[in-house]
């Protein structure tokens, strides 16, 4: 009986945990992406800027944002509640960018935060520069 | 309206992210780069752009945007320049972001204490 009772509990609760981190995902992700498009049209509004200038600001406020909010060690904590929904934004960029710094400050300004910053966020740059140039190439050669 | 968009794209972009990790069992950084990767794919027909312009921070916010970007800004400049555009254009439009980045990562790892 207790077999067959572990078996159903292992069967049902990884599916149920998976649901619940979602929507996790989902209201902490959209609550950025609301953010960062409250700070947009506020800009083109009282700031009287254009469309694509105020989007620019705007990441640039929230990439602030991800990295102020990951110095007082706030953002970790959102992050293990919001799992992708704080990963898949530009404030995870900036996060991991932060966090590797900030890790590694014992080891000095050069051979820590300078060396390290990139830790996790070059591989960001490198997948994107890769698959951006090659996408570029091949589309620029067809005419696509 | 818009506000409501991006937030619901923007949240059903970061629900399929966490779909994806937790049932084929990823990592963060595999799901970014898959991420960046599928932006890339996606400016194809001006796909992503269309999605931004319905969604607004919702679908520029997410690090396809990244990928999006490059490819976008390559071919911009490509038309220009020919190739030789590809490896100019690159970085023009996420330029601003990465900057703001490495910025302010430096000066707050350099005021603040490592956690934990």
């Amino acid at each position: 009986m207790n077999k067959k009772i572990e078996k159903v509990k292992k069967e049902t609760e990884p599916k149920r945990k998976i649901f619940l981190n979602v929507v996790k995902a989902f209201v902490v992700g959209g609550i950025i992406c609301l953010l960062g498009e409250l700070i947009t049209e506020a800009l083109i509004k009282y700031g009287h800027l254009e469309k694509d200038t105020a989007g620019i600001y705007s990441v640039i406020i929230m990439v602030f944002l991800g990295s102020v909010t990951t110095g007082l060690g706030l953002y970790d904590k959102i992050g293990q509640f919001g799992g992708c929904g704080t990963i898949v934004p530009i404030t995870g960029f900036a996060n991991s960018m932060t966090s590797s710094a900030l890790e590694s400050k014992s080891e000095g300004v050069i051979l820590g935060i300078i060396n390290n910053m990139f830790k996790l966020a070059g591989s960001v740059i490198v997948v994107g520069v890769v698959s951006g140039v090659v996408i570029g190439l091949i589309r620029y050669l067809l005419g696509v | 309206m818009k506000i409501l968009y991006a937030f619901l794209i923007g949240g059903a972009i970061c629900a399929l992210a966490q779909i994806l990790m937790d049932y084929f069992k990823l990592l963060p950084i595999h799901i970014t780069l898959l991420y960046v990767f599928i932006g890339a794919i996606l400016d194809i027909g001006n796909i992503y752009d269309k999605i931004i312009e319905f969604a607004g921070s919702g679908a520029s916010l997410p690090i396809s945007s990244f990928g999006h970007s490059i490819v976008h800004s390559a071919l911009e400049k490509a038309n220009e320049l020919g190739v030789l555009g590809i490896f100019v254009g690159v970085f023009d439009k996420t330029a601003s972001g990465i900057t703001a980045a490495i910025v302010f990562a430096f000066f707050i790892a350099l005021i603040c204490k490592p956690k934990g």
